[in-house]
């Protein structure tokens, strides 16, 4: 047999957390749940909520599954508080946390 | 000459390529057109769409995204297939190192073509040759017969679970991929039963998921990687023989194996060539010989692994050879001639000529082929460019 790239080594076991230096904060009174953030993530970083009870800006907004941030692999680029058309997102420095 | 028989037609070396990915089998094929090759895609997406052929098809925006999804199927388990030219070769360079590092044994016929600029589609091997250090076996070819035959062979070779490297197999352009010759169709339950059941041991496993190729430190066993790339290539060479011998037991043929010797037994002077122009050279030779001139021709079909041993063979006792390369590369001489002179090296010590010719389709004539043997049998070395000057 030759010898093969490959690894068992789920990202379970590999956090990358730890190479963030700022770290997005989810405003939730302000997000509409666009999910523009999800979408743009380059990390798979931002997940969906089911049925948590989150603020929101109205009414209109309280029934639609909001966004979440898996700080375990969030590296803190910074692109879903840039395309946040809402600015719901602020990136906080990690040391202020 | 063997009888015609019913398994022989007339077809181009496009149309051998796009029948022969059939009767191996292939069952993904992802690829985007570009001049001259795109009749082997056209070909096979028509066999496709009227299900005389059961594969998957898909057409991509670009030749990266080509190789790109051939890696995605190959790594899935599934026998997968591309064909490219030129700019396309070009495009997918780093999916061709990714392909081969992953040691998936796709193959992409090419068909071979110049590189611009200036604009020019005609037959010029320099697409792959600037290719040849990606990790990709290559296949010149002469004929095409040689056109459907490199693709049944080559599936054998690349899955081979000591090898499992992706293989170019290449055809000159026009000259072959849109010339019509006659070509023994190699009977599909045959090759079935030859190239075998495509089973890769690493294949994606949903209840057991991997990293493929994900970061390796400096102490992980990258070089060895890479060592075990290198030696899997170099035992292709004789793996590539027996499976020669195989096929032509098989199907009662007479294909040649890694290199073809011309009238090499008693020559005093050779050129080494690649691909279409063999032909021509061939001609000449056998003209010569009439002369009483004892010249021949080894023509290298198997060009990576580079087959040095078999080389220095045919080249020992030689008075002076010369080595047509049909490519503009910028080292200090042609890719073949650097190949074949640092085989030889401290082995042998023989005058050498360097030919550089047909570049941008110019043809290689029968005068050119002339003239060449003239010039070795007088002695001459160096590099010497062949029916070009001021135009
Ligand atoms: S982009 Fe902004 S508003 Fe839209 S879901 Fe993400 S955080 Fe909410
Ligand atoms: S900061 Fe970057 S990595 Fe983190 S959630 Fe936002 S887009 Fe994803």
């Amino acid at each position: 047999m030759v010898l093969v790239p490959t690894a068992y080594a789920p990202s379970s076991n590999n956090k990358t957390s730890s190479w963030r230096t700022t770290r997005p904060v989810i405003d939730y009174s302000k997000c509409t749940r666009c999910m523009i953030c999800w979408k743009f993530c380059p990390d798979v970083a931002i997940g969906v909520t089911f049925g948590e009870k989150l603020d929101y800006p109205n009414e209109r907004f309280s029934k639609l599954e909001a966004p979440f941030i898996n700080y375990d692999y969030c590296k803190g680029c910074g692109i879903c508080a840039s395309e946040c058309p809402f600015d719901a997102i602020d990136m906080v420095q990690e040391s202020e946390m | 000459m063997r009888a015609i028989n019913k398994n022989w037609s007339i077809m181009t070396g496009n149309e051998a390529v796009a029948l022969a990915t059939k009767l191996a089998g292939v069952k993904f094929v992802s690829a985007y057109p570009i001049t001259p090759q795109t009749a082997i895609v056209e070909k096979i997406a028509e066999m496709v769409a009227n299900e005389k052929m059961d594969a998957k098809f898909i057409e991509v925006e670009s030749e990266h995204s080509a190789m790109a999804s051939v890696m995605g199927s190959e790594l899935a388990g599934v026998r997968s297939f591309t064909a490219s030219s030129s700019h396309g070769i070009l495009y997918m360079h780093e999916m061709l190192n990714w392909v081969a590092g992953m040691r998936l044994p796709i193959l992409m016929a090419v068909v071979n073509r110049s590189i611009g600029p200036p604009w020019n589609i005609w037959a010029d091997h320099s697409d792959t040759m600037t290719q040849r250090d990606t990790g990709w076996m290559q296949l010149y070819g002469e004929s095409n017969q040689e056109a459907m035959d490199t693709i049944i062979l080559g599936y054998k070779l690349a899955e081979n679970k000591d090898i499992l490297l992706p293989i170019m197999v290449m055809q000159d352009a026009f000259t072959l991929s849109h010339t019509s010759e006659p070509v023994e169709i190699r009977d599909e339950e045959k090759v079935r039963e030859f190239v075998g059941e495509f089973n890769l041991p690493f294949k994606i496993d949903i209840n057991k998921p991997m990293g493929y190729g994900s970061l390796m430190p400096p102490d992980g066993p990258f070089m060895e990687l890479k060592m075990d790339m290198k030696k899997s290539m170099y035992s292709g060479v004789n793996k590539f023989i027996e499976i020669t011998k195989e096929f032509n037991e098989t199907f009662d043929a007479n294909f040649p194996g890694p290199v073809e010797g011309f009238m090499m037994d008693d020559a005093d002077y050779a050129l080494i060539t690649l691909g279409s122009i063999s032909s021509t050279a061939k001609h000449v030779v056998r003209n010569l010989r009439n002369q009483g001139k004892k010249v021949g021709l080894l023509r290298i079909l198997l060009y990576r692994p580079f087959p040095k041993d078999l080389v220095i063979n045919y080249l020992r006792g030689l008075k002076g050879f010369g080595v047509v390369d049909r490519s503009s590369t910028y080292g200090p001489f042609g890719s073949l001639y650097m190949d074949v002179i640092s085989s030889i090296y401290g082995k042998l010590d023989i005058p050498a000529a360097n030919f550089i010719a047909g570049l941008g389709g110019r043809d290689v004539r029968v005068v050119d082929f002339e003239e060449m043997f003239m010039r070795i049998m007088e002695g001459e070395d160096g590099e010497i460019w062949i029916n070009a000057g001021v135009k």
